[in-house]
């Protein structure tokens, strides 16, 4: 604390840090994310009808809604101004599938916020992405609808249930019966799965757009995918077509853009977010190549949120100035 | 003891205000491991509450005769005992619950609750004051583990008391309520896993805490807290009176 002395010298006045302000809010980059889901929103209205839609409206009206509920119920600030519930509820529609019931999908948005997000203080506090939570916990209480995938029709007004499911790529690969849709199909995401996991290409939009706003660091989502390109091309023995399956299939591109680059659950420092995503990418390929699951991102974000502060403990950035170690180990010798 | 109680309160403390699992968190291990499903919880409860008085009978009686520093020692024997007799006749009586309790059934030796009860109060205190101690605790245990596990069972699997003729029988009951079935359609299975039991503990403990709070004693205050061994690092209370108070109950030898 400053003493303030009474005006016998001239003092320059200087306020309380921040003294540079940034017109980037949380608002601005919540806005941000939410136009770079838009491609893949498109996508998957396109890909499984307008269900897909309904699905998104539903999971984000139970988002906005439970956070507005809960922060009323705790005596908090109203926050569903800041648009990170609508992130969350996009988020978490993007990992179900298009067949899910509306119900469950509310459950899902109401899970995210009240017990990931709330619980631990709102948004920043969150010690796990809130939407990959949401789907774990949906996936592990209804695996049976959670894992329910319409082959995509292509039609844009199919709004009832698709009756016909089919294994995803990564189920096929894991042995499931089905066939593999060809690589153009896998870019342009015609494939089953999650509503909005499929369209590679869209997804690459939002996420070159991403990183052209700065809004996320390409360190994370590129050490992530290299990570599973590497142990996968050992694992399929030097197949690039298998590889390229591999990357473009399950979760992997949502996941490493849009969920492990999450604020409040990623490392800071750039060596931490390389640490951070090779963790992502080495517990992904186990679950793929050993797990009882066929798909593991969510499991290896969810894993890697956790061990986030240790993370961080480890790869503090060095202070500009602070003496270099040897120096102090030969000093302590000496 | 600085504060010398009525008998109707350390009767009545245990259920609420200190419950052994709600608000001095003793027990979780067999609290999360058990609370799937009400039939198994009111099991446990009754055989860990018939562990619990008769433990902190024996102990209060001997402990005049318990050198402190054999007392832990001590006290497990005479816990074991007590947990091999329920065991036994959990056994023999109601052996659907004993396949349901599995290990936790004789783990009720190591359990926190009897040794701290025993450690923390019948060590000290005359024999009418420790049973009434043990019943209330015991009676707590099974209150906290029905709550859990009504929540837990109802949400999770969609049943409820499901299985309770296994223990009916018992009281001579043959008329057939299996308990209730298919409440939910679509059950939330993650309850049921260590994951949901962990939230639900949670919860619940966050609303004993909101009722006791009222009463106005916070959990440092609570008389267990200086007994405990961890108590010259926990941050709960104040390091120097914990150490005085320590040393002060600590009997020279």
């Amino acid at each position: 604390m400053i003493q303030t002395k009474p005006a016998e010298e001239k003092l320059l006045t200087v306020s309380a840090s921040p003294h540079e302000r940034s017109s980037v809010t949380s608002v601005r980059l919540m806005l941000d994310v939410i136009i770079s889901l838009c491609p893949a929103l498109i996508a998957s209205v396109i890909i499984f009808g307008l269900r897909a839609l309904a699905v998104t409206a539903v999971t984000v009206v139970s988002c906005v809604l439970s956070e507005y509920v809960t922060r009323k119920i705790m005596k908090r600030s109203n926050t569903i101004g800041d648009l990170s519930a609508i992130v969350t509820g996009i988020l978490l529609a993007f990992n179900l599938p298009a067949t899910i019931p509306f119900w469950i999908a509310a459950l899902g948005g109401a899970v995210a916020i009240v017990v990931v997000k709330q619980m631990f203080g709102g948004i920043g506090q969150n010690f796990v992405n809130p939407a990959i939570t949401a789907r774990i916990v949906l996936l592990v209480s209804f695996a049976s609808f959670m894992s329910n995938w319409p082959v995509p029709r292509q039609g844009l007004m199919n709004f009832g249930v698709d009756a016909v499911t089919g294994a995803t790529p990564l189920a096929v690969m894991a042995g499931s019966d089905g066939e593999m849709p060809t690589l153009v199909n896998m870019l342009l995401g015609v494939r089953g799965g999650c509503l909005g996991e499929t369209c590679a290409v869209a997804l690459l939009i939002g996420g070159l757009y991403l990183v052209a706003r700065k809004v996320i660091s390409p360190a994370i989502p590129l050490t992530f995918i290299g990570t599973v390109a590497v142990i996968m091309l050992i694992a399929e023995k030097g197949d690039l077509c298998a590889l390229a399956y591999q990357l473009l299939s399950g979760g992997l591109l949502l996941g490493a853009i849009f969920m492990a680059t999450d604020y409040a659950t990623s490392p800071i420092s750039f060596k931490g977010k390389i640490v951070f995503g090779i963790g992502c990418g080495i517990i992904t390929c186990l679950i793929r190549i050993f797990g009882s699951y066929p798909e593991g991102v969510s499991f290896s974000i969810i894993i890697m949120n956790i061990l986030v502060p240790h993370i961080e403990k480890l790869t503090t950035p060095k202070p500009f100035g602070t003496p270099r170690k040897e120096k102090k180990a030969k000093e302590a010798q000496a | 003891m600085a504060e010398k109680k009525s008998l109707g309160k350390e009767f009545s403390k245990g259920i609420i205000a200190e419950n052994p699992v709600l608000r001095l968190v003793l027990g979780t291990c067999p609290t999360l491991a058990v609370s799937v499903a009400v039939t198994n919880a009111i099991g446990m409860g009754i055989a860990a509450t018939l562990v619990l008085v008769c433990s902190n009978v024996v102990i209060s009686a001997l402990r005049k005769v318990i050198p402190s520093k054999v007392r832990i020692p001590a006290y497990i024997v005479v816990i074991a005992s007590f947990v091999t007799m329920v065991q036994l006749l959990v056994k023999a009586f109601v052996p659907a619950l004993d396949d349901a309790l599995g290990v936790y059934l004789p783990l009720i030796v190591v359990n926190c609750i009897i040794l701290g009860r025993a450690e923390a109060f019948a060590g000290k205190n005359p024999i009418a004051a420790s049973f009434l101690d043990g019943l209330g605790m015991g009676i707590g245990f099974t209150f906290a583990l029905i709550v859990m596990a009504s929540i837990r069972e109802i949400l999770g699997a969609g049943t409820f008391l499901d299985g309770i003729s296994s223990l009916t029988v018992l009281f001579g009951y043959t008329g057939g309520f299996d308990g209730f079935k298919n409440i939910l359609s679509q059950p939330m299975g993650i309850l049921t896993l260590a994951p949901g039991g962990f939230f639900v503990f949670g919860v619940v403990m966050a609303l004993a805490n909101k009722l006791a709070g009222k009463k106005g004693k916070s959990a440092a205050e609570l008389k267990g807290c200086a007994n405990c061994p961890m108590a010259h690092s926990c941050s709960l209370i104040d390091k120097d009176e914990a150490c005085k108070e320590n040393k002060k109950e600590e009997p020279a030898v």
